[in-house]
């Protein structure tokens, strides 16, 4: 298909290179500068989309991010699939591929449209709120369907191939936007020495002076801003970042700016060398001061059927003709409330195609374009409309008439004008959508008919962002901003000479939004405000009818503004429709809202390197490479990669698990216990401080000597325990959960700095310093006296009591204290010689029997001892005394300890409290489930009364049984009763409440 | 994301350098004891939630490690003050009727 609609010369592509690209499967050609929009409209390609809702044919309305229909799918492979391109910012290369995202079996003969406009019938306005109003689960079958029908565009199925960066960033001013505002208030920054960025989302630095019919310096305005955009990249201290859009306005001027490397050239990003390059980067910045140069959306008039494909925004019509050299048709109607709006037809006229008639909805025009359009002949119909467009697959006319806004009608006889493209102009909307972003409500402009960016701290809105939109004062506005926001950072601007702008006079515009047509809204044929969302004008009246009053909720009620497209044309005439209706005005009606992000945003740029192995840190010990050399199966604990148990040969996790617990009961077991939470503590007060901290008491703790102790929060509850040992009387090691280590620090350090800043004590974190190997079993004395000088003699070295030696050559602090309940030796080294002090222990392998073990074995074995883990055997809602634990709180204690208020409350001394207690089951090869609830009569109805639940539960080796911890109301008053255990397949299972002290109750094989 | 300088290390830093404490200037009861269980549970779990000014106290999580107060507009979530434990704010929902919007 050739080219119909190219002009044979002007705008900014080079047509001395031919690019091919394939749409819905058909194959177009296009040149490099082209969008994928501007080659589409060049190849007289209609219909791109079929709509949300109604499935009506819709084609390209705007030239820039606000384009709601030509939303593609791009994509050569399946890997490099991605939903939502906006064809109208998407740069045309070699061998792009894109369909519609909409229309099955495609975009020309749509089976949707043919069944009578399903999708309308079943999505009326107020469909999402009627929706949520129905039961919850009927969404699913809704969205389902509607996904299928409508399509919204697809991910890929295949990993994305690309890789993607975060960068981040500081600057003193950040500048958003490179048209005539934004390189103006740059240079005026730049010039003073500040650090500045400066991005844009376009293909070419210059917004409008691209397309412009104004004269810098008596030149085209992109040599302007071509110079502009040179001397600023030749500046040091600033960085330019096209194809940039700032997505994110964050609070304290953190802004987030998506810069697209490489989508320009190819689906995936081209090699440099054969090395791979980021397809885009996430860049970070905090800037100092923010200019938003946003600029102004044209926006549309709503009329009847303006979604007919061939109508357009009287700017998109101008941007394709001048900066493209399309002309999007051959018969032009547009209907205007302003004097830019004329550019197009005088544009249209210039390109030599024929401007049926100019309608102004103004009585008497007369501005400089105005006159420029009389000169040309071109016929101008005033105080007029078009109030409906005719066709259905591109416009065929478009209907006129005299409109009488005051009473919202039409008030003289219609004319129809045959046409083939329909340009309107509603006046400009200032791009108010970042500053909204950080919450500051756009407020409405009388003036300006448009609303105008809030005030944000540290952010100033230049140029037709804040309806600024003659060339002249646009520039002398960003010069002096930019020189200001300089200053605002310290830096003196030496000032600009401004350049002398030609431009046009304009004449005041008026404020047209819906046209009224000769029916009511209500009856009249369709008439969009939203068109991604098939919003129409009807449908926001229907919504005020049924009481909805708050924009916020008309926009709910009928999706306004939602997903992709965030409002960008829509909003602004649906509010002024919803103030008529209201018999309001629009600041009464409300404001708009805008979230991030600005336009779609590719997962993987959010990702950035954040995937995969590197998702989430991992935490491995010093002795990692022995546990994978050993073919250990690890559990994550937080961040840490524990061994969970070693497994020979083709071992089940039963078997080794059993066959480590009894290795370590009857000969020697090894556990690499170095994530351990350890926080070193030391100070004159540390031992006070301890006191305070803990339930129980650490004043007679000597030197050597290691306790037990728990830590509850000042409600009571207990939220951490561990073995704290006395290095000297200014020096104690406390050790936590694995998982609790960084919490605790903080939560020590909280006391001390808010409330007891008076003791002198200080805390640091050693647990990466410290490798610990605990040995334990009846051979652990042998084993460790082979590599050792310390005296291991029982009466010499006892139970709970710590010493320092050496362990295989290297200083080591070695602890008698058992997690097992066997005879144990914890060895802490400097990590860096842990693998040293590990392989020597290894050495004696064979003679002792030792065996690795890991956190499942450690599991089973303190369980059988009854001692607890906090966070699994606990939930934040247990006390010391529920656990039976009353031996380790001092409730004698001088001072008022956390926690000690709280368990004197009423509550907290309740005896049908859930208490912890073991469970036996009767059934022996039965291991009852964690979390399983526990019913005291299995036969009751349901609901059955739940009388608590499993917190740990493990086969025994030993015991050669099930058995479990539980926390059960009253429960250590309730020793041997039966506890019925139903479970979801039906059964019961049946156990007996004992102590939680499986093994060895007096404790003596620790202490030997 | 906040910039919040920390008056310790004397710098701004990005918000995910810190963690939030909740409503600052919460006193634990000096005689735990002799204090009534309504006053206890006023300690414990009862918090001011206001829309503008909030006293707050943060950490340095990932710096010094040093707790701090800070006052911030829950509206605007800009930042009007920071000081250190045991110093009292000098912008307060109070100054800033009187001062009128700032
Ligand atoms: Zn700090």
């Amino acid at each position: 298909m050739s080219q119909i609609n190219r002009l044979t010369q002007g705008g900014r592509i080079d047509r001395s290179k031919t690019l091919n690209f394939s749409f819905n499967g058909t194959s177009y050609t296009g040149f490099p500068g082209d969008t994928l929009a501007s080659a589409l409209l060049a190849n007289g390609v209609d219909i791109v989309n079929r709509s949300f809702k109604y499935s009506r044919p819709r084609g390209i309305v705007a030239a820039g991010a606000e384009e709601p229909n030509a939303v593609v799918q791009l994509g050569s492979t399946e890997a490099a699939q991605v939903p939502n391109v906006r064809a109208t910012q998407q740069a045309l290369y070699q061998g792009l591929t894109a369909a519609s995202t909409n229309g099955w079996p495609n975009v020309q003969n749509d089976v949707m449209g043919l069944l009578g406009k399903l999708g309308g019938k079943m999505m009326p306005p107020g469909f999402y709120y009627k929706t949520f109003m129905t039961p919850a689960s009927m969404w699913m079958t809704y969205e389902k369907l509607i996904r299928k029908a409508a399509g919204l565009g697809r991910s890929p199925r295949e990993n994305d191939p690309d890789i993607y960066d975060h960068m981040h960033r500081h600057c003193d001013v950040l500048v958003i936007g490179a048209g005539p505002a934004g390189l103006a208030a740059a240079l005026a920054a730049g010039r003073s020495g500040a650090r500045v960025i400066i991005c844009d989302e376009q293909e070419e630095m210059g917004g409008s002076l691209l397309d412009s019919r104004d004269l810098i310096n008596g030149q085209d305005p992109a040599l302007w801003a071509a110079a502009a955009v040179a001397e600023l990249l030749a500046m040091d201290e600033v960085l330019v970042l096209p194809r940039t859009t700032a997505n994110g306005y964050h609070d304290h001027n953190f802004v987030t700016l998506h810069e697209r490397r490489t989508e320009h050239l190819a689906d995936t990003a081209p090699q440099i060398n054969g090395q791979p390059q980021a397809r885009a980067r996430m860049h970070h910045i905090r800037a100092g001061q923010v200019i938003l140069a946003t600029g102004a959306h044209d926006r549309p008039v709503v009329y009847a059927n303006n979604d007919v494909p061939g109508n357009m925004l009287a700017s998109a019509v101008s941007t394709y003709i001048r900066r493209y050299g399309v002309v999007p048709g051959n018969k032009l109607v547009l209907t205007t409330s302003n004097d830019y709006g004329y550019r197009a037809a005088l544009d249209w006229h210039e390109a030599g195609r024929e401007v049926v008639a100019i309608v102004d909805a103004r009585a008497k025009p007369d501005g400089d374009l105005v006159k420029a359009a009389r000169e040309k002949g071109i016929r101008i119909i005033t105080g007029s409309a078009v109030f409906e467009g005719k066709g259905s697959k591109r416009v065929s006319g478009a209907r006129v008439a005299r409109i009488d806004l005051d009473n919202f009608k039409l008030a003289g006889s219609v004319e129809d004008l045959v046409c083939d493209t329909i340009a309107s102009s509603g006046g400009y909307s200032p791009v108010v959508h970042l500053a909204a972003h950080t919450g500051a409500r756009p407020v409405w402009s009388d003036e300006a008919i448009g609303f105008l960016p809030g005030k944000v701290k540290g952010m100033t809105p230049v140029g037709s962002a804040r309806a600024v939109y003659s060339l002249s004062a646009v520039l002398a506005d960003a010069v002096e901003a930019g020189a200001s926001a300089a200053a605002a950072c310290g830096f003196e601007s030496g000032g600009i000479e401004l350049p002398q702008v030609q431009s046009a006079t304009e004449g005041p515009a008026c404020a047209l939004f819906q046209v009224p047509h000769e029916k009511p809204t209500m009856r009249a044929p369709k008439q969009f405000v939203d068109q991604q969302n098939d919003v129409s004008a009807a449908a926001i009246e229907l919504a005020t009818r049924e009481g909805f009053e708050s924009i916020e909720h008309v926009k709910r009620y009928t999706a306004m503004g939602f997903g992709t497209d965030q409002g960008k044309l829509g909003n602004i005439n649906g509010m002024a429709i919803a103030a008529r209706c209201l018999g309001q005005t629009i600041p009464q009606t409300g404001t708009t809202v805008f979230r991030p992000n600005y336009t779609p945003i590719t997962f993987g740029a959010i990702a950035g390197r954040h995937c995969r192995d590197l998702f989430d840190p991992e935490r491995y010990t010093a002795l990692h490479s022995w546990h994978l050399k050993r073919g250990a199966k690890f559990e994550d604990v937080g961040q840490w990669k524990r061994p969970w148990y070693f497994p020979i040969g083709n071992e089940s996790m039963h078997d080794a698990v059993a066959r480590e617990c009894l290795a370590v009961r009857e000969k020697v077991g090894i556990l690499d216990a170095s994530t351990l939470g350890k926080i070193d503590i030391q100070g004159k007060d540390a031992r006070e401080f301890l006191g305070r901290i803990y339930t129980n008491k650490w004043e007679k703790l000597g030197v050597g000597k290691a306790r037990y102790g728990l830590m509850c929060k000042d409600d009571g509850m207990v939220m951490d325990d561990g073995v704290t040992t006395c290095l000297a009387e200014d020096h104690f090691l406390m050790t936590t959960t694995t998982g609790g280590a960084a919490g605790i620090l903080e939560w020590l350090e909280l006391w001390h700095q808010t409330e007891w800043p008076e003791l002198e004590v200080y805390f640091n974190t050693v647990t990466d310093h410290w490798a610990t190997m605990t040995i334990t079993g009846p051979r652990a004395r042998d084993l460790l006296s082979e590599v050792t000088d310390i005296d291991l003699d029982k009466d010499n070295f006892k139970f709970m009591e710590c010493r320092e030696g050496q362990v295989a050559g290297v200083p080591a602090r070695v602890y008698r204290i058992s997690f097992t309940g066997e005879l144990t030796y914890e060895i802490n080294v400097q990590a860096n010689y842990a693998m040293r002090v590990w392989e020597a222990l290894f050495q004696h392998e064979a003679k002792y029997g030792l065996t690795p073990y890991g956190t499942e074995t450690m599991h089973v074995l303190r369980a059988e001892k009854g001692f607890i883990i906090v966070g699994q055997d606990t939930d934040g809602s247990v006390t010391p005394e529920d656990l039976g634990m009353q031996w380790c709180v001092g409730y004698d204690k001088p001072f008022s300890w956390i926690g000690h208020r709280a368990l004197t409350r009423p509550d907290t001394k309740r005896d049908d409290r859930k208490q912890l207690v073991g469970l036996k089951p009767v059934d022996p090869k039965v291991v009852l489930q964690e979390g399983a609830q526990i019913v005291r009569d299995p036969n009751q109805t349901i609901p059955m009364k739940m009388v608590g639940h499993v917190t740990s539960s493990y086969y025994s080796p030993v015991l050669n049984s099930g058995f479990a911890l539980a926390l059960v109301m009253g429960g250590h008053k309730r020793m041997g009763e039966k506890v019925y255990l139903p479970m979801a397949d039906g059964k019961t299972h049946e156990a007996e409440i004992v102590s939680p002290i499986f093994f060895d109750p007096k404790g003596a094989r620790q202490n030997v | 994301m906040l910039h919040i300088y920390c008056p310790y290390c004397g710098e701004h830093r990005e918000e995910s350098e810190f963690r939030p404490k909740g409503q600052a200037h919460i006193i634990r009861p000096k005689d735990p004891v002799n204090t009534s269980d309504e006053e206890w549970g006023d300690y414990l779990f009862f918090r001011e939630n206001p829309r503008g000014i909030h006293h707050e106290m943060w950490v340095h999580a990932v710096g010094c490690r040093k707790f701090f107060n800070v006052t911030r507009d829950t509206v605007s979530y800009e930042i009007l003050e920071v000081y250190k434990m045991g110093e009292q704010p000098t912008v307060t929902a109070a100054t800033q009727q009187k001062g009128g919007q700032k």
